[in-house]
């Protein structure tokens, strides 16, 4: 125990490489998650567990960056709008959606999705057409709009599985030799089954006498096998809104349990050595028995049988986590009430709680922040593994409960590493900041480790 | 010691307690009505709906009181001879889970998950101490070498990974990348399979790789620590001045002088990874306690999990036990005269 004034710890933290590095790295995270409360909507992560929400996102897909990486392309995930054209020619109107996609990749996309909204009356042709990088025009769709004598609103998907696509592109095959399937056959060179790349323009036209068609909503989705900063996980989520909420999660985890026991611990032990005799031993024994309770499988318990929500998990986690701080800082306490100002004060007849929240504490607080620090990996790790045995809180994307998801699904056996590795490294980094800036806190306040 | 026990399970029977009484009520009603229901005479011997009704129910609280679940599960009663009976290790009939063999005894159950825990996590404890001591004295030898950098930065830095992640990793590396070792470690033959042995070692390998790589930076670091502060003392530099040669020093003087807390260490650290036990075998599928307490928990099998968590917590006291035995071996100060 040495008394090392403020100024003198912020001198040496400054000194110190490794705590500047810690220092760095948590206003990394800290920065990420301001910019994620702000900007990414809060609907996102309370949609989390919602199928709906990403159902035109594709499944289980690599990170887009990894094109830049390899030579074969992937084709990427695609959200197309459309430019819109109308024209008009003997009274019949025509209102054209064209959606341009320039296509480079080395393998073809999983399928197409067009999803429209329009407002009309009266009966309309649609007809889908696809106009290829070679000149050739194939006929998709042929259907009507449902016949309405009023304004109506009306939503439509086409999908690049429809059986009647299949047919009408049979029927054009005769004369243009193409290999199986809708979307093969779309995408691929005349005469053999290489994909054709350039630029293909997908067109909806909507013909419709007098009067025309209000296109509302309009997109086309191209399914690729890439997306995204992060990829996509099996449930077609977007891995970065997960990895991004989860960042303000953990260290809100990690920092209020450290806190909170820290805190508990302290003003326990301070408060037992401080004391003494009879309360000491008590206090003391109390202590060893939580101490000898194995910790995780009652985490586990507790969180089967009382709650998962993640502010109780907090509390549960506090329990397990404040004893060896309360042993450490008895000691301490032990130590410090020899000394003669607070032997002084004791004459003096203050009141114990003033002499122990007035002298004896703030003797220990470079020694709390130093715990507070060190405590925190523990418990970001301690959460992560409770969700990761699928006993988190759902309703909140932490880094364990995509790691849970993953394990699920089986992600290491099948390769999806793009599930697996980010979560697990936003742990480790979020940990070894703290962990720097807790060693270079310590090594301040206990001179004897610097050797 | 034995305190600590007894408060133990006495936590674990009042947490799981209330939600076991309902699922085996339901049970029991379930059951009468399954029963009733079955022989139609009865059905037809009522005319009023309502009477039948009173009737079943009336089966249902005979049958309640006759199992004793009419008291509540904290009723001293009920609460001794829970107690008494765990004591004497009769853990009784698991509700749902069942060993490999076909058992549904929870003391039988465990007897045949418990040597494999033992098994994987006594041998990557010892590999990992070995490992540890080894290169913690070596980097005590020379701080500040490379050796001794290396070592330093690898504890920081893999003390941060979940071992659990490091595993899915490990699975995805071995297991699909290059498939040398099987994703799931529990092995696909029965246990009286001659081969079985074998067959166990070879799934177990990835579960140790993993613990060790974990592990061993860990322990590294503590070793030179200790080292470091024993190779200040005044008896080493004697040594020295004596001209022995460094080398002898750390390995035969120094190295045992450090043997108190590293044993402590180690025999605490054996039965801390116990608790951890239940993640890491859930990731790799190893058929030991781990799993056993995971798939209790999420079945809610009470007698399951009161065992389970009785014996882990004996394994715990005992090692704490063992440790403070050892240092008194290993350190012949602290023993007492007699």
């Amino acid at each position: 125990m040495s008394s090392v004034s403020t100024d003198e710890i912020k001198k040496e933290f400054l000194k110190s490489r490794l705590g500047l590095t810690g220092i760095f790295i948590l206003a990394g995270l800290i920065i990420i998650s301001i910019t994620t409360i702000a900007i990414i909507p809060t609907s996102t992560f309370q949609d989390w567990n919602n199928p709906e929400k990403w159902i035109s996102y594709p499944k289980t897909s690599v990170p887009s960056w990894v094109n830049f990486l390899s030579s074969d392309k992937i084709p990427e995930h695609k959200i197309i709008s459309p430019e819109i054209f109308e024209t008009k020619n003997d009274g019949i109107i025509l209102v054209s959606q064209q959606f341009g996609i320039s296509f480079e990749y080395d393998d073809y996309p999983s399928d197409f999705i067009f999803e429209t909204k329009t407002k009309y009356s009266d009966s309309h042709l649609v007809q889908i057409k696809v106009l290829r990088p070679d000149g050739v025009t194939l006929e998709l769709l042929s259907t009507t709009l449902p016949y309405s004598e009023t304004e109506t609103t009306h939503s439509q998907r086409y999908f690049s599985t429809d059986d009647m696509m299949k047919k009408n592109l049979k029927l054009q095959k005769n004369e243009l030799d193409f290999s199986e399937g809708t979307i093969e056959t779309v995408f691929s060179q005349l005469g053999n089954n290489e994909i054709l790349k350039g630029n293909y323009i997908f067109i909806i036209d909507t013909y419709g006498i007098e009067e025309a068609i209000n296109v509302l909503e309009s997109k086309m989705i191209l399914g690729g096998k890439a997306f995204g900063i992060m990829g996509t996980d099996e449930l077609r989520r977007d891995l970065a809104i997960g990895l991004l909420w989860g960042t303000p999660l953990a260290l809100f985890i990690g920092i209020s349990v450290s806190i909170g026991s820290v805190v508990v611990g302290l003003i326990y032990g301070v408060y037992s050595g401080y004391k003494g005799k009879k309360t000491d031993e008590v206090m003391m024994r109390f202590n060893d028995i939580i101490y000898a309770l194995p910790a995780l499988p009652f985490l586990i318990i507790l969180a089967v049988t009382i709650s998962n929500s993640i502010f109780l998990m907090i509390g549960f986690l506090m329990i397990f986590s404040w004893v060896g701080i309360a042993k450490v800082s008895r000691s301490m306490s032990l130590q410090i009430k020899t000394r003669q100002y607070v032997e002084a004060a004791k004459i003096m007849g203050q009141k114990d709680s003033k002499i122990i929240f007035r002298h004896i504490l703030p003797q220990l607080l470079p020694y709390a922040f130093a715990s507070i620090a060190i405590s925190v990996p523990a418990a970001i790790t301690t959460e992560a593994g409770l969700s990761f045995l699928g006993l988190g809180d759902p309703s909140f994307p932490t880094w364990g409960q995509i790691l849970h998801d993953a394990n699920t699904y089986g992600a290491a056996a099948q390769g999806f590493w793009w599930w697996i590795v980010p979560p697990g490294i936003l742990i480790a980094v979020t940990g070894l900041a703290f962990v720097f800036i807790g060693n270079a806190l310590d090594s301040i306040i206990n001179p004897k480790l610097k050797r | 010691m034995f305190g600590v026990l007894m408060i133990t399970l006495l936590l674990t029977i009042s947490l799981v307690g209330s939600n076991m009484d309902t699922i085996l009520k339901q049970g029991i009603i379930y059951q009468v009505r399954a029963e009733i229901t079955e022989n139609t005479t009865i059905s037809q011997a009522f005319n009023e709906p309502e009477e039948f009704e009173k009737f079943v129910q009336q089966k249902i609280d005979e049958r309640i009181k006759t199992l004793g679940l009419d008291e509540p599960w904290y009723s001293p009663q009920r609460l001794g001879y829970t107690m008494y009976k765990i004591l004497i290790l009769d853990f009784g009939n698991a509700t749902f889970l069942a060993s490999d063999s076909g058992s549904s005894n929870v003391g039988e159950i465990i007897l045949e998950k418990m040597p494999k825990t033992v098994l994987l996590f006594t041998t990557a404890t010892i590999i990992i101490s070995v490992i540890g001591i080894l290169l913690g004295a070596a980097s005590s030898n020379k701080i500040g070498s490379k050796t001794d950098r290396i070592t330093s930065t690898f504890a920081v830095i893999s003390s941060s990974f979940p071992v659990w992640w490091i595993g899915m990793l490990m699975i995805f590396v071995f297991a699909f990348v290059w498939q040398i070792f099987p994703a799931r470690a529990t092995p696909s033959i029965e246990p009286d399979d001659p081969g079985y042995i074998l067959a166990l070692l070879y799934h177990m390998a990835l579960p140790v790789i993993t613990i060790v790589l974990i592990g061993f930076g860990a322990w590294a670091y503590l070793v030179r620590n200790f080292m470091v502060g024993i190779m200040q003392e005044d008896f080493i530099n004697a040594k020295k001045t004596m001209g022995i040669s460094k080398k002898k020093i750390v390995y035969r003087h120094a190295l045992r002088n450090a043997a108190p807390p590293i044993v402590t260490i180690l025999a605490l650290s054996l039965s801390g990874s116990l608790g951890g036990a239940i993640i890491t075998e859930a990731v790799f599928d190893w058929p030991g306690m781990g799993r056993l307490y995971f798939e209790a928990i999420s079945v809610m099998d009470l007698p399951v999990i009161i065992g389970s968590t009785y014996i882990l917590t004996v394994l715990f006291l005992i090692s704490i036990f063992i440790a403070d035995l050892l240092y008194g071996y290993f350190d012949p100060r602290v023993r007492t005269s007699n």
